[in-house]
């Protein structure tokens, strides 16, 4: 079983719809029993980060998925939700995030050309920088999409693919049993479906 | 390299597809779900659902339905049609919409643009204009084109994207149903006014029309269609394959 945290942050539907598309058992839950017993814990979010950090901690669930990722416990942040696996954010202010991947979470309008709009939005193509078990079927090229106006730096030892516009934003980190998704793999057609299930059988991997 | 969307337009009501469909190989070719999930398969890159049902019973379907086609369908879906209310936001996005368009409803009320991003963030909202020439000027309409509210179109679009819309759909009534292209002057007016993406509608007869429209207008993000899709007059993969061909960013699956 897959847990989908529930903090009040969004709409979880079709992240739980993709799961169930790809036979995955993923429930969306605020109980911390149900996130210890799961084999694998998705972090969604869509909002401003302070916002979200906001309602993780007062969910009292800020403690409880920082210890499952210590543990080992295959993590998947997804959107907001991987910018708050970083230990930093300069959205309106800055932030504290949950520190599980060093780095910080910054406006893309410092580094992409002035011409191009935000926020990035659409279907982009992934550069893949380093092998990862989470791109086990994904090739060089695929598209998937993107809605953001941040982006994770300064974490170049965890990047596993970026995108390009105007400047190569990070698209997806990993730092062991910690992943994030800057796009939304369930709004992704098949190429997303495709990530889910190998989060799916790394989960399924790291409970046996 | 961000791609240019290709978005089919699907009209329900009482939970059938509108607009005639015509599809070798779909079985209930006016099932939303079954059209939504063949444009899927396609390479639609996005799909709205305009429901343009007037009854309570239609809307109780029309939601149904989008529940459905969330759970099957894994591409960005927009809802439109009868949206009045931060309460409309509420009801589709928990159905699994991933974008809310406003029409008449931001006409009727100024602040529904503003109080829907605010509460679900800009990229939520779309704008969705009714734009046709009075005398000269470009001129917003409602209630489904059929009523002028004499206000001019590039200002009242410029003031919904200051209030919070994250993306804009101009709708030319000049040129909707002609076939004859989309409506580049308007649309340049547009793209001029505002930073968000463009989605362009309206016009569309065949595949050169989507390769004008991109290739004139490059601030342009989208082309929408409906009937072109859904009577085969235009097969998305196609337009894909042509769109590349001609040095146009395009998503091919």
């Amino acid at each position: 079983m897959l847990a989908i945290i529930d903090y009040g942050v969004g709409n979880l539907f079709s992240l739980q719809s993709s799961f169930a598309a790809i036979g995955a058992d993923a429930a969306i839950t605020a109980d911390p029993a149900a996130i210890r017993r799961a084999d694998g814990v998705i972090l969604p979010g869509v909002g401003a980060f302070r916002d979200a950090a906001a309602k993780l901690r007062g969910s009292g669930l800020w403690n409880v998925v920082t210890a499952e990722a210590e543990a080992g416990k295959p993590l998947l942040g997804i959107c907001l939700g991987m910018q708050m696996l970083f230990g930093k954010s300069y959205e309106y202010g800055e932030h504290e995030g949950l520190g599980l991947i060093s780095g910080a979470v910054r406006p893309i309008a410092d580094v992409i050309p002035k011409t191009f709009k935000i926020p990035h939005i659409g279907w982009n193509a992934l550069h893949l920088t380093k092998p990862s078990p989470l791109f086990a079927n994904v090739k060089e090229g695929d598209y998937v999409y993107f809605v953001h106006s941040y982006y994770a730096a300064d974490c170049a030892d965890s990047v596993i693919a970026t995108a390009d516009y105007g400047a190569p934003l990070t698209a997806a980190v990993q730092r062991g049993n910690v992943m994030g998704c800057q796009f939304h793999p369930e709004k992704s057609g098949d190429v997303g479906l495709s990530i889910l299930r190998a989060f799916c059988s790394l989960a399924k991997g790291a409970a046996q | 390299m961000i791609t240019k969307r290709i978005i089919p337009c699907l009209d329900v009501r009482d939970g059938r597809v509108v607009k005639g469909v015509n599809f070798e190989g779909l079985r209930d070719v006016s099932s939303p779900v079954s059209l939504a999930e063949y444009y899927s398969r396609c390479g639609a890159d996005e799909l709205v659902f305009y429901d343009i049902t007037a009854s309570a019973e239609g809307r109780r379907l029309f939601t149904d339905i989008l529940t459905e086609t969330a759970r099957r369908v894994f591409i960005p879906l927009t809802v439109g049609g009868g949206i009045n209310t931060v309460d409309d936001f509420d009801r589709v996005l928990k159905c699994g919409a991933d974008k809310v368009s406003v029409n008449s409803g931001a006409i009727r009320n100024p602040d529904l643009v503003r109080e829907a991003a605010l509460r679900y963030g800009n990229q939520c909202v779309v704008l969705s204009a009714d734009v046709k020439r009075v005398d000269g000027v470009l001129r917003v309409f409602a209630k489904g084109g059929r009523e002028n509210t004499g206000m001019e179109a590039i200002g009242w679009i410029r003031r919904c994207v200051a209030a919070g819309a994250g993306e804009v759909v101009v709708n030319s009534i000049d040129t909707d149903g002609v076939k004859q292209g989309f409506d580049l002057e308007m649309l340049d007016a547009v793209c001029r006014a505002v930073d968000v993406p463009v989605i362009a509608s309206g016009g569309a007869g065949k595949i050169d029309d989507f390769i004008t429209l991109f290739q004139t207008l490059p601030r342009v993000d989208a082309g929408l269609a409906a009937s072109i899709f859904h009577f085969g007059t235009v097969k998305i993969s196609d337009l894909k394959e042509q769109m590349a061909a001609a040095g146009i960013p395009a998503r091919q699956l």
